[in-house]
């Protein structure tokens, strides 16, 4: 089982969500995190998702998904050389000298703090999934109050594109 | 350009499409439609009794001929009672199309008097799907569905239609488009040559071949190539359930149905060949038994047009995706100059690999077993030898699940494509009497019999009013075994004969039940009588003939493959009695 990034395009239709959804629901497959918007062209949508697979269950999850009517693309990015980014709101508690202490965190982890309270810090973190829960794990539990993650986008390295 | 409502946009998108029948049930969503549809006369509206029975008729309709079925149904109850026919039609990739009317558009959401949300219902069932929103896209969304229902793998398209978009009030330009593309969609128009040519060599080069072969060859209407083939290599074949008449059922070459109940010949050839070559199949549960010990000897040459079916279930060797009839063109050429150059080796190992074939044969699994019985008990494998020979095999034969289904499969040989009308991916009981009515709304002067059992043919039985209201004179053959069979022969063997709700009691006397709807019964009940009553019913040829065929409650389907943990020479031969 290897984590898996399958990047969509499919047609920015009412329904061709719930597709996609309902065949790893039918098929048994899992959905780790998913994201979904328009293109530039605003006719198509991009869509990535992750799903833990082995090599046999990826071949049948692509093949499944190029069957559906909608999709007009899709590749398996984790097969080639590719960027994946994910994108982390975290509210965290900070008072008296664990404010520093947050701040200095974020720094070292390049996040942003943007919204600030007496009492608490926002911060906007991008990166890998990784590198995400490498940030949650060194901030210590109790002072996490909320995280919001955006599930992983990704695009492949070099001049390769997928375009419909 | 010319102006027309909605509904009869949609009444006229069907016309060009060269709809001939429509199956369906009307109600309030699809009013505006039925008004549309009774202004003309090109189509034919069938009355069903039930919409489970409309997907049934249209699938039957779209078996026999090849051409999609078409379905009316209303929102709400009219779309759920669609359901397990559209998935019934899905599972064996039959064309249909299924216009169900929906709630006004502005209703959409609110829970509002027979509202489902059939686009989102369907969804796992459907090739694919539409919710029409705005009358303009009548045209072009009727062209989308039959398009994508009867092209690459086919299957059943829903037409969700809220019922203002059909009011007869508001007018729009009607232009039916020539054709239709779809940029995320366009199958497979012919193999990979690179694939061919590899699997070429592999055929050339077998020492024990075998040819398997399913639904596909059927559906894509390439039974002339695979005989063509077959004839050519000399080599044995096997038809799925699914795949039966693609070769001729009499011919020597063919070995028989194979898997859970197939032959001891085509099961064995499958589990000791060196190659096989799997066309338009799918290695299902019901063929592979165990998959680890499946075919452990052999090269696998698959061809589909599905991609997603090639190694599914089993890994192929050589996977060429393609329209099957254009495929095997190509294979045929290729191979006539390598089957002109065999050796004298290759020749002889051929003869060898066919000699162990008959030696299997000899084994004559099918022989009907009668040991002790009462002379004039009849044996469902009986009833249905009788029925070939009343129709000298030449019949439209559906069937519905259970063990009758098995024994039509195994004792009715079927010669032609299309003749064969079963369910068998979903394993729709219910399925076979309005299948059988959508194969004699097409060919009217052609016999259609309906090979069922006591427990399936109550799930539709309403049907038969129908029948009387068309006219149609099918040849229903009930194979009366007072019970459940399958689930009986299962609990036999499975939960040592506890028999937990596999009887039928309270059955109706389906003759006077025939009777009442203006149609002939006729009773078997001794074997001596079985020829004659058949002759009889089959000479009513405008007559709707239901015979009840009392058969031995006790007797069991076999070759019965071992489960769990079998491989597919590793079969149950008669009861107590294995491989
Ligand atoms: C709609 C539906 N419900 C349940 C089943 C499970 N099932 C398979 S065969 C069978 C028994 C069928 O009885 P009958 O029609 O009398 O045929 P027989 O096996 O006796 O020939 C049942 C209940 C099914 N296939 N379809
Ligand atoms: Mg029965």
């Amino acid at each position: 089982m290897m984590r898996r990034i399958i990047s969509v395009l499919m047609e920015n239709e009412a329904g061709a969500l719930s597709r996609v959804i309902g065949l790893f629901a039918q098929r048994g497959y899992n959905i780790e995190t998913l994201t979904v918007a328009p293109t530039e062209d605003e006719t198509l949508s991009r869509l990535t998702l992750t799903t833990p697979a082995s090599d046999h269950q990826v071949e049948q999850i692509t093949k499944q998904l190029n069957k559906l009517i909608e999709v007009v693309k899709l590749v398996d990015l984790t097969e080639g050389e590719h960027i994946e980014r994910e994108l982390m709101l975290i509210k965290v508690r900070a008072t008296g000298a664990q404010r520093a202490e947050v701040k200095r965190t974020s720094d070292i982890f390049r996040g942003q703090i943007i919204d600030v309270t007496p009492n608490s810090y926002t911060i906007q973190l991008t990166g890998t999934s990784d590198k995400l829960d490498a940030f949650l794990r060194s901030m210590s539990e109790a002072s996490v109050m909320e995280v919001v993650r955006s599930g992983v986008s990704g695009i492949s390295r070099g001049e390769k594109v997928l375009t419909s | 350009m010319e102006k027309l409502s909605g509904g009869d946009m949609l009444i006229r998108a069907l016309q060009d499409e060269g709809v001939d029948f429509i199956f369906g049930y009307p109600g309030g969503a699809v009013l505006h439609i039925y008004d549309a549809l009774f202004k003309q006369n090109r189509i034919q509206h069938v009355l069903v009794r039930h919409e489970q029975a409309a997907t049934h008729m249209a699938d039957g309709y779209a078996r026999a001929t090849g051409r999609p079925g078409v379905v009316f149904v209303t929102s709400g109850p009219g779309a759920t009672n669609a359901i397990t026919g559209i998935a019934t039609a899905y599972m064996d990739s039959i064309p249909m199309v299924v216009i169900s009317g929906q709630v006004q558009s502005h209703l959409i959401g609110t829970d509002s008097f027979q509202e489902t949300d059939m686009v989102g219902i369907s969804r796992p069932v459907v090739k694919h799907s539409y919710l029409v929103k705005r009358a303009e896209d009548i045209p072009e969304t009727i062209k989308k569905a039959f398009y994508i229902a009867t092209s690459g793998r086919p299957g059943p398209v829903v037409v969700d239609i809220p019922k203002d978009i059909t009011n007869p009030t508001d007018f729009f330009d009607y232009e039916y488009p020539e054709k239709v593309t779809l940029r995320s969609y366009s199958p497979a128009t012919r193999g990979h040559s690179g694939q061919i040519k590899k699997a070429i060599k592999l055929l050339a080069e077998a020492e024990r071949p075998m040819i398997y072969t399913g639904g596909g060859v059927i559906q894509g209407n390439a039974s002339k190539q695979l005989i063509e083939m077959t004839k050519l290599l000399g080599f044995p074949i096997t038809n799925t359930l699914m795949g039966l008449g693609a070769y001729p059922g009499t011919d020597p070459q063919f070995l028989g149905m194979l898997g859970m109940h197939g032959t001891f010949e085509a099961n064995n050839a499958m589990h000791h060949c060196d190659l096989l070559l799997a066309i338009g199949a799918r290695f299902d549960d019901r063929i592979t038994n165990t998959v680890s010990k499946f075919c452990p000897y052999a090269k696998i040459v698959h061809v589909d047009i599905d991609p997603a079916s090639v190694s599914k279930i089993v890994n192929a060797d050589v996977p060429i995706v393609g329209p099957v009839d254009v495929v095997l063109d190509e294979m045929i050429k290729m191979l006539e100059p390598e089957v002109a150059k065999r050796s004298d080796k290759q020749k002889k190992l051929l003869k060898e690999w066919w000699e162990q074939i008959e030696g299997w044969r000899r084994q004559d699994c099918l022989k009907v077993l009668r040991d002790g019985v009462d002379d004039e008990l009849i044996k469902p494998q009986e009833g249905v030898q009788a029925v070939y020979r009343a129709t000298d095999g030449k019949a439209y034969v559906s069937s519905d699940v259970g063990q009758h289904q098995m024994f039509a499969a195994l004792y009715y040989p079927f010669d032609e494509p299309r003749k064969w009308i079963n369910s068998g991916g979903l394993g729709t009981m219910g399925f076979g009497l309005p299948a059988a009515m959508g194969v004699q709304m097409a060919f009217p002067d052609e016999t259609v019999v309906c090979i069922t059992g006591e427990g399936s043919i109550q799930m539709n039985i309403q049907e038969l009013s129908t029948c009387s209201q068309y006219g149609l004179p099918i040849k229903i053959i009930n194979l009366n075994n007072q019970s459940l069979g399958m689930v009986k022969q299962w609990q036999d063997m499975q939960y040592e004969g506890r028999h937990s709700h596999s009887y039928m009691d309270s059955l109706p006397d389906f003759i006077s039940l025939a009777e009442s709807y203006g149609h002939v019964g006729f009773r078997v009940e001794k074997r001596s009588e079985l020829d004659a009553t058949l002759k009889e019913a089959m000479s009513l040829k405008n007559r709707l003939v239901f015979v009840d065929i009392m058969v031995d409650p006790k007797e069991h389907v076999y070759p019965m493959l071992v489960a769990p943990n079998g491989s597919m020479r590793d079969m149950w031969l008669r009861k107590g009695v294995r491989t």
